[in-house]
This record gives structure tokens, C-alpha cells and sequence, in this order.
């Protein structure tokens, strides 16, 4: 009895550089979840190593891996992981409260964050009192506002209707021309259409990777 | 800083759930408010046991009549006398005064007042050696013993029971058993030992009673005051001695009398106390232990509940030990906030045990730290096995649960 284990992820190399907009593509198995959770830190690779800012990521202790989550990753989920009982500017504070900063500098960044995404005037309200595209959008300001080295997005658009995924996917692009890198798990060819390069896993394996 | 803002989450999780907080709350509430109430009843009861003691006196050695076999039968005779009490006075060098005391109830009246009364016939040294103060008109003299004079002085409560003003009832007649006696005097109020009030007895001369009242030698109880605290089992040996001499008894034999150190009885009464406060505080302990399982419970539920927030918080850069502290800050604020609930409750319990059953309650601050530092102990306890699951937590795991 046990744990079956399976190979996730074979022989994945893969080299991501600052301010590219990349997406990952795959059917569901085809381990993108894996290496998505690789790429944010959330697990370690049982083999092989990765490396984020000149910093050998794949076997550091669980408290720096928090640390790198904080600093240098921005989760944006399907589901949107809102905190329901905050406000949209309480929810965006989260991450900077983990890396200690200090509460009315937080404010204004949080702030800062939420009018980039434009929700300026949403901030006192609850992600009850939001609609969807607002929401993914209080998500992304939550992501965004640490100035993380990834901006990394799980089928972003996935719990939206098509004319509010492509204003979030605009808002992606925008985020992009400014500076930001950008990693994007999708199975929708129209949202991977969006980036610069398109990485197409397989039962594990990389079997595209071309830049458009 | 961190501990501020997880602080403030705590509180704002708390509050978003008030209701099922309150609930959480209340077996530490009752087991803290049962904690306080008991060990305050405990106080309360040995404070007045304290205040008997000290009204007591260490030194006063009581002399009684004891009870005695014949053939198989208890005899409950009287055999001490006032001889007892004279040879005692005379042949004993560890006493400082010796009283001897009839008492018995009488009908006592004034006016259209009649009352049943504890009528205590004694010497004129009874006062200083009971520690009586005189507040109005005089104590009895060597002379109303003497002349068998037909005087009484009132404890502090019966010109009340007489509706009468005390410094009037002076130089008035009241009538024990039919006999007019002249109130010479009134104590000052001494306070309860017990159950019995000395305020509500009055006091008449030895002879007076023995002769007038009575009719016999015998006395119920004579007093004995020990001239150094020190020697107090000496003086005890003494007393046997000199008695078995008076009343004839043969080696052997048993004493036909019994000598209670009254500080003795009042202290094994009071170890009897602090044995039963323990015993109360220990039972009202497991109530507090039982609030403890009941906010692990509550913790561990709240894990379940908040597992998905856990992990969003955890791939935001939350530590283990972020979640540690966030879980176990708001376990404990449960319990610090019930603790102060059942504080007051516990408080309030006491005073109304000691407004509507007349019981002595006290709630020192040591009984309020010690409950206060027991419920904030006890979150702290039982919120790290919740607390640390919810640290344990895989944050991808903790991401996709429903």
C-alpha cells in the first residue's frame, strides 16, 4: 500500500528570462500543474535543479521558500483565492504584512497596486460585493504589489466569461509592456495566443517551445 | 509588528464568527467563573475562621464535663464545679485567671418582650479574659459576686431584640425566669464565632445564678487562661492533674472531664477548610480543562474550515511559523477573552452567594491571576496541536481543498 509515484515531469529544460510573456500549454496530466507549482515554490523537484535570480531555489528549507514566494512570486489562481472575510485592500496587504513592511507604507502600496489594475474606488469592498473580472483583477494587485520577479498566472480567465478574460488578458499585456515576466498555465490556445513564447508539455516532457 | 497584525487577524476572524466564538468561550467562561466562585467560598469560609481564631484567643483552654460509661451505658453528667475552678485558680502556676461559667437558656423578659436566652452566670474576670469591652454602664463586680446581686449586663444585640435603646435600658428591670434582675451594663458588639452570636447572650454573676437561678454547684464550663502560649500543653497536663486530684479518680480510670484547646479545634477546622477549597478548586479545574478541549475542537474545525485560506496565505509568503503564531494568537485570545468573562462571572457568583446565602466570599487578586494565567496557559495548550496542523499544512494540498 501507498503512494503511486509518477514521473510529473521528465526532462523538462527550461530557460525563462526577465520580461518575457510565457505561456505553458498542456492537456490536463500532462504534469503543467507540476511545473507550475515548481516554477511558484509551492514544491520541490525530486530531481534536477531551478534556479530564480541567481539563487539555487529547488533545495532550500521551507521558511526560505516562503521568503522567495513572498519576494519574488505573484500567484494569480483560477479561483480567484480572494480572502473572502477582507476587503480588496486588506486582501492586496496580505503578502506585504508576510515580508514585515511597515502598515501605512503598505497602505500605499496596496493602494498603489489595486488603481494599476483599476479598482481605485473598490477598495473598501469585499470580494462578495465584486464581480468576477473585478476580483481576478484585486487578485492580480495582490500579486503584483511585492514587484515580484514572476507574475505567475493558473489558467487565469478559466472561472470568467469571455468578454471579462479578455479585458484580464489585456490587463496582462499592459502589465507586460511595463516590465513584468510573465508565466501563463493554460489548456486555451486563444489565451496562450497572448504571449511571446508557447511551451507545450506532454506526459511530461517539453514537446514545443516556440516564441511568436 | 508581525504579532500586532496577527493580533488583528485573529480579532477580525473572531469577530467574523461571533456567535460560534461565544459558544467556544463558554466552557472556559464556566469553568473559570467555577474556579474563582469556589476558591472565593474556600476564602470566605477560612477568613471567618481566621476571625474566629483571632476572637478566640490561643491561650483559652476550655474545661467541660465529659461524658462517661456505666455499665455500658453513655452518662453525660455534670461534674465540674465551682470547687474545680477554685482549686484550679489556686494550685496551678501555668494559669493566668480561671472562669468559671454556668450557661443555660432562659425566659427573659422587658416590657411586653419575652425572649429565650443564653444566660451565662461567671466571675468578674470574664470579660478580660473572653475579651468583652463594656460600651454602656459597668461590667459586674467583685462585690455584685459576693452580695449574689441580681444584676446583668446585655450582649450587644439584646437591647435591639428588646426594642430598646441600649444606654436607656440601664438601670432597668428584666425578669430571668421570673426573677428581677437590674441591667447594669451592655458589651460592645464582639462578633459571631460560628454558630454561635455571644452578642445575643447575657450575663449574670456566678453566684447569682448558682444560688438564684440554678440552685447547684455545677458549672458548664470553666475557662482557662494559659499565662504563656508556649506552655499551653503543660498547662493542659496541669489541669488534669489538678482535677483528677479533686474529683478522686484512680489510676487508671478514665477523666471524668475533657479539656479542649478551642485554638486547636478552630485550626484542625480550618486545614479542614483549605482541604475542601482544594477540593472545590480541583473539581472546578476540570471544567476548565473540559473549555480547553472545547476550543482545541473548535481550533481543529476551524483548521478544516480555513485550510484553503491556509494555503493562500502560506503561497503569499506566510511561514509555518506565521500560521503557528496566527492559530495559537487566536486560541488564546479565545481563552484570555473567556477567561475574563468568567472572572466577572465568577465575581459576580460570589457576591450573590454572599448577598442572598450569607456566606463569607472573598476573591483575592491571586485567585484572579491564578484563573486568568490557567485559561491563557490553556490556549496556549490546546491550540498547538490545531495550530500546528494547520502549519503542516501542504500548501498545495491546502490550495485545491474544497
Amino acid at each position: 500500500m501507498g503512494a503511486e509515484f509518477i514521473d510529473a515531469l521528465r526532462c523538462v529544460d527550461l530557460d525563462v528570462r526577465t520580461n518575457e510573456y510565457l505561456a505553458i500549454m498542456g492537456q490536463s496530466g500532462s504534469g503543467k500543474s507540476t511545473l507550475m507549482n515548481i516554477i511558484g515554490c509551492l514544491e520541490r523537484p525530486t530531481a534536477g535543479e531551478y534556479w530564480l535570480n541567481d539563487e539555487r531555489v529547488s533545495d532550500m528549507s521551507d521558511r526560505a521558500l516562503a521568503h522567495v514566494r513572498n519576494q519574488a512570486i505573484g500567484f494569480v489562481f483560477q479561483t480567484f483565492n480572494l480572502l473572502p472575510r477582507m476587503t480588496a485592500l486588506a486582501n492586496v496587504e496580505v503578502p506585504l504584512i508576510y515580508s514585515g513592511m511597515k502598515r501605512r507604507e503598505r497602505m500605499e502600496q496596496s493602494q498603489l497596486a489595486l488603481e494599476t489594475v483599476g479598482l481605485g474606488d473598490r477598495m473598501q469592498h469585499r470580494p462578495s460585493e465584486l464581480s468576477g473580472g473585478q476580483r481576478q483583477r484585486v487578485a492580480i494587485a495582490r500579486a503584483l504589489v511585492t514587484e515580484p520577479s514572476i507574475l505567475l498566472a493558473d489558467e487565469p480567465t478559466g472561472n470568467l466569461d469571455s468578454s471579462t478574460g479578455r479585458e484580464i488578458m489585456g490587463l496582462f499585456e499592459r502589465l507586460h509592456a511595463d516590465g513584468n515576466t510573465l508565466i501563463v498555465v493554460t489548456h486555451e490556445q486563444s489565451i496562450a495566443d497572448h504571449a511571446n513564447r508557447v511551451v507545450r508539455l506532454s506526459d511530461g516532457d517539453i514537446v514545443s517551445d516556440t516564441e511568436q | 509588528m508581525l504579532i500586532l497584525e496577527t493580533i488583528r487577524i485573529s480579532l477580525a476572524s473572531i469577530r467574523s464568527n461571533l456567535f460560534r466564538a461565544l459558544l467556544t468561550m463558554l466552557g472556559i467562561i464556566i469553568g473559570v467563573a467555577a474556579v474563582i466562585t469556589m476558591v472565593a467560598l474556600g476564602t470566605g469560609a477560612q477568613r471567618a475562621i481566621d476571625e474566629q481564631m483571632a476572637a478566640l484567643g490561643g491561650d483559652i483552654l476550655s474545661i467541660q464535663s465529659s461524658s462517661w460509661f456505666s455499665h455500658g451505658i453513655a452518662r453525660n453528667q455534670a461534674t465540674i464545679t465551682t470547687d474545680d475552678a477554685m482549686a484550679l485558680a489556686t494550685g496551678s502556676e501555668h494559669l493566668s485567671a480561671v472562669v468559671p461559667e454556668i450557661t443555660s437558656r432562659f425566659q427573659v423578659k422587658y416590657g411586653n418582650k419575652n425572649l429565650n436566652l443564653t444566660t451565662v452566670g461567671t466571675t468578674p474576670n470574664y470579660p478580660a479574659v473572653h475579651g468583652f469591652e463594656i460600651a454602656y454602664g459597668v461590667k459586674s463586680s467583685a462585690a455584685d459576686e459576693a452580695a449574689r446581686r441580681r444584676v446583668v449586663v446585655l450582649g450587644a444585640e439584646i437591647p435591639g431584640m428588646f426594642d430598646a435603646d441600649a444606654a436607656a435600658l440601664i438601670g432597668r428591670t428584666v425578669q430571668i425566669r421570673a426573677i428581677s434582675f437590674q441591667v447594669i451594663g451592655v458589651f460592645a458588639p464582639k462578633g459571631g464565632s460560628g454558630w454561635r452570636n455571644p452578642d445575643t447572650y447575657i450575663w449574670i454573676p456566678l453566684s447569682t445564678a448558682q444560688f438564684r437561678v440554678t440552685g447547684n454547684e455545677y458549672v458548664s464550663t470553666i475557662s482557662a487562661k494559659v499565662a504563656d502560649t508556649s506552655t499551653v500543653s503543660m498547662a493542659m497536663l496541669e489541669i488534669e492533674r489538678v482535677l483528677r486530684r479533686e474529683h478522686g479518680i484512680l489510676p487508671g480510670k478514665d477523666n471524668d472531664f475533657a479539656i479542649m484547646n478551642r485554638k486547636q479545634f478552630a485550626e484542625s477546622r480550618q486545614q479542614a477548610t483549605e482541604v475542601f477549597t482544594y477540593l472545590l478548586a480541583g473539581i472546578a479545574g476540570v471544567s476548565l480543562v473540559v473549555g480547553g478541549i472545547g476550543i482545541m475542537n473548535i481550533m481543529l474545525v476551524t483548521v478544516t474550515e480555513r485550510t484553503r485560506e491556509i494555503g493562500v496565505r502560506k503561497a503569499l509568503g506566510a511561514t509555518k511559523g506565521n500560521i503557528l503564531l496566527q492559530f495559537l494568537v487566536e486560541s488564546t485570545i479565545l481563552c484570555v477573552l473567556g477567561g475574563l468573562l468568567g472572572l466577572a462571572l465568577g465575581a459576580g457568583a460570589a457576591a450573590l452567594l454572599a448577598k442572598y446565602a450569607g456566606w463569607q466570599t472573598v476573591v483575592t487578586t491571586q485567585s484572579a491571576m491564578i484563573a486568568f494565567g490557567c485559561s491563557a496557559a490553556i490556549g496556549l495548550i490546546f491550540g498547538i496541536w490545531p495550530a500546528r496542523r494547520a502549519a503542516q499544512l501542504d500548501p498545495i494540498d491546502a490550495l485545491r481543498h474544497e
